[in-house]
């Protein structure tokens, strides 16, 4: 099987996850990203401080839970996972891969064979220490045909796993992919021990799990033999599952809990002026997108998409949807955090005379446009829709807005009509991104854009080892979406998160909330 | 005597047969639902292999008289299967958050039901005068606000401004009582100011009847005191009315209470129902259907046998 179909199954699995908006976290597929470029994320705070007990309000925790990694899918699930559990690589606050129970690794020159140094000396909850075995069996778990696991997709790239003695992983992969590393740093793949219950919660973190009321309370306690210095600082851990955004901010105001996951886009203007409270924002690598099938009339001539592209006001959209907590999108899918984002490539603007320009090449005479849309998406997508409406007729193009019912709209709707709103959560790499909804056979392709030399770069960069080279490749790939594809990408989200002053080394992560999903081991408090 | 036993036998014999109804329905309504059970569990990660594994597990193959039988067999004994997302046998996982639910239901009652008699009564009682209208107004005014927006009011005064209770009850499983009842007191307030209106209400609709009955007149005419009026001759005859509204309202207060639940993030049932369905955990979605049935037809139940009880007229049907 190639690498390629893995991507299939990856994004299949997060099929359910697409469907609504307040799952946001959960549809960041794999999990981890390649960030960085983003000002400021590191924050030294001064010494790392012992003690004092740290609650952290959450979103998407339901009683059918478990501890097994797995499954895991929303943010509380991961936050879990990285309490009592690590990877073998973490992927660092400015996107660098860093090491984590792997202490080093190295790739053959053509991608394909890497080798994984263990860490030695690392032990689990139950004092076992941790090898080679522990590793290959936990990346089995994610392996084969009937593997529930959440990694299933992006481990199918994986022909085979062995030990080369106690403390040396060698992974060999079907093709070359030179971000191995990173996919290392999935949630799905936090190290268990060989042979184990995967739900036991016994990991090598720096919190043992004392208590697990799924969906309710999770609550951890240190591990005093924790193998990183300067991590894991509290005494205890509490997670506290709260749905509603207005519960999560009153609990915060009243001291129950320091740390609260997604503030509401309407109050984070007053939650952050109260005393007391911070905002903490990163960067998403989550997208709206305006889909255009390049193989329907008439959006199938360039200038038509173009046109389209050049209607929309975005920072319009981004003020009035998103209320400004997110980033600007120039009609391609990587994000400004990730270490491939093309900083040189124009950033597409509003320009009314220059849509009538290409709408008119393209022949167009003013015919109603239709464009479906619907709250499944993401909540205000029907807004966005008429802002856009209204955006487009300044140029003399008239939209239709059809609003489609919520239910059924991934499986009526999208893909379906040539013209309709989609989002998409951020993934860990440009690769995996560009593979699932870009490459000409893959199965989420949207926007039908069929480019063989697009597809010929997309494979050549996955497993280009020189960082210039393969970031010039990126560009490039880039540029072909930003130009010919069937994508008006308006906007990027933000996660936006709010703790008590009293937390600190709040390490913004690009692509997910709450440090990474690994508050818990990074904050401590300033008493 | 004998017929009083036969008519609440027979209400208990209807009572059981709801149930039965009850439980008949909710395996249809899980039947019905739209698709492939095995394939509306799986969604879109479906692949054939996965809902076959699940259509053997659910036993789906065989005929539908012969699953519900297995199902309500099991039901029948206290056991409803296993969860389907989690594994974990279904009373584990009901139990406790039907303690919970009870908890909250039961704090809420016992503040708002005689709350609510005393008020109706005294309402009555000093009918048209100020305080009538002024806890007429009052209570309207609470049952009209939805119940979220009072919680988030509640929240807003006494855990944000005042901080006397917290915003989100949450129990640690070490807490004691009155930890417990401290937790909660933001919700059972919520759910006193939401159900008092309706019973106040109807206690004093019932009692303002029953005192413009003729031998009331007679009473007053024969000089009794207002007091026993009231308590001796009028409020017997108003309990069917007040025992059905009461109870109403006690239903409610177990199976009606999600989005209380959900301002203040506590752990009960409607939560446990949402969670539930939109994990398509179907057993999960039977096992609160019923217990909620349950409930809704042993307090109906049992407002039918208090009529009985406090109406001569039911009590020796001619």
């Amino acid at each position: 099987m190639s690498a390629f179909s893995g991507y299939d199954r990856v994004l299949r699995q997060g099929g359910l996850d697409r469907r609504g908006f307040g799952k946001l976290t959960a549809m960041l597929g794999a999990g981890a990203a390649i960030g960085g470029m983003l000002p400021g994320t590191a924050r030294a705070q001064g010494e790392p401080k012992r003690g004092g007990t740290v609650a952290i309000g959450a979103t998407g925790g339901a009683t059918t839970d478990t501890l097994n990694p797995l499954l895991a899918t929303a943010s509380i699930h991961q936050l879990t996972s990285f309490m009592w559990g690590n990877c073998l690589v973490e992927y660092g606050t400015d996107g660098s891969a860093v090491p984590e129970l792997a202490e080093s690794w190295e790739p053959s020159p053509d991608a394909k064979t890497w080798r994984f140094n263990l860490r030695k000396g690392v032990t689990f909850h139950d004092g076992k220490e941790l090898d080679a075995e522990d590793v290959i069996w936990t990346l089995n778990q994610s392996r084969g045909e009937d593997s529930q696991s959440g990694a299933a997709g992006i481990m199918t790239q994986v022909k085979d796993l062995r030990a080369d003695g106690k403390h040396v992983v060698v992974v060999e992969l079907e093709e070359g992919n030179a971000d191995l590393p990173y996919l290392m740093t999935d949630y799905h793949l936090v190290i268990m021990q060989k042979d184990s219950d995967p739900a036991s919660g016994i990991g090598t973190g720096g919190y043992r799990i004392t208590e697990f009321d799924p969906g309710v309370r999770i609550f951890g306690e240190r591990n005093e033999n924790y193998f990183k210095t300067g991590r894991a600082n509290l005494d205890s851990v509490e997670i506290v599952g709260i749905a509603d955004p207005a519960a999560r901010t009153a609990a915060l105001q009243t001291g129950q809990i320091q740390i609260m996951e997604r503030v509401d886009p309407k109050t984070v203007d007053l939650l952050g002026k109260m005393p007391g409270v911070v905002i903490h924002r990163a960067a998403g690598g989550g997208h709206y997108s305006m889909v255009m099938r390049c193989d329907t009339a008439p959006f199938d001539n360039n200038d038509f998409r173009l046109g389209l592209k050049y209607a929309a006001n975005r920072e319009d959209i981004l003020d009035k949807i998103l209320r400004g907590l997110g980033r600007v999108g120039n009609d391609q899918p990587i994000p400004v955090t990730d270490p491939f984002f093309a900083a040189d490539l124009p950033q597409r603007t509003y320009d009314p005379d220059k849509a009538k320009f290409h709408m008119k090449k393209a022949g167009y005479g003013g015919e109603k446009i239709p464009f479906s849309t619907s709250d499944a998406p993401f909540a205000g997508a029907v807004d966005a829709a008429v802002l856009y409406q209204q955006h487009a007729a300044a140029a003399g193009i008239n939209i239709d807005v059809i609003r489609e019912p919520a239910d059924g709209y991934w499986n009526d709707v999208w893909m379906k009509k040539p013209f309709c709103f989609t989002f998409w959560g951020g993934r860990p790499t440009a690769d995996m991104m560009m593979s699932i909804a870009y490459h000409s056979k893959a199965a989420w392709n949207e926007s039908y854009w069929f480019r063989p030399e697009f597809d010929k770069l997309l494979v050549q960069a996955r497993a280009e080892l020189d960082r210039p080279k393969r970031a010039q490749m990126y560009a490039e790939l880039q540029r072909m979406i930003h130009d010919d594809g069937g994508e008006l990408i308006p906007m990027f989200n933000d996660f936006v998160d709010a703790s008590t002053a009293e937390v600190q080394n709040f390490e913004l992560t690009p692509q997910l909330g709450l440090c990474g999903m690994r508050a818990p081991e990074r904050v401590w408090l300033d008493a | 005597m004998p017929d009083l036993v036969r008519l609440i036998g027979k209400r208990l014999l209807f009572g059981l047969l709801t149930l039965f109804a009850v439980s008949v329905l909710v395996f249809i309504g899980t039947e019905l639902l739209p698709g492939d059970l095995a394939e509306v569990i799986l969604g879109q990660t479906a692949t054939p292999e996965a809902v076959a594994a699940i259509r053997a597990k659910l036993n789906l193959g065989d005929p539908a008289v012969l699953r519900y039988w297995r199902w309500f067999s099991g039901v029948l004994v206290g056991d409803f299967g296993n969860s389907l997302a989690s594994g974990r046998p279904i009373t584990t996982v009901l139990l406790p958050r039907l303690q919970a639910t009870l908890f909250l239901a039961a704090t809420a009652a016992v503040i708002a039901v005689p709350l609510a008699i005393a008020l109706g009564l005294l309402s009555a009682l000093w009918r048209d005068r100020t305080f009538d209208k002024t806890t007429s107004a009052a209570t309207l005014a609470a049952i009209s606000m939805p119940e979220f927006f009072i919680g988030y009011l509640l929240v807003y005064v006494f855990a944000v401004q005042l901080g006397w209770f917290p915003a989100i009850s949450r129990i640690s499983p070490s807490a004691n009582f009155g930890q417990k009842l401290w937790a909660i007191a933001l919700p059972a307030l919520t759910l006193t100011l939401v159900t008092t209106g309706h019973m106040m209400r109807m206690t004093r609709a019932a009692v303002v009847q029953v005192l413009s009955a003729p031998y009331i007149e007679m009473a007053e005419l024969k000089g009794t005191p207002r007091r026993a009026i009231i308590f001796r001759h009028a409020l017997p005859n108003a309990i069917g009315p007040i025992a059905n509204v009461v109870v109403l309202n006690l239903a409610f207060l177990v199976v009606g209470v999600i989005l209380v639940e959900v301002v203040f993030v506590y752990p009960g049932m409607g939560q446990l129902m949402v969670d539930a369905v939109s994990k398509r955990d179907i057993p999960l979605i039977q096992a609160c259907a019923i217990v909620f049935a349950i409930t809704y037809v042993g307090l109906n139940m049992l407002a039918d046998i208090v009529s009985i009880l406090a109406n001569p007229r039911l009590r020796h049907p001619r």
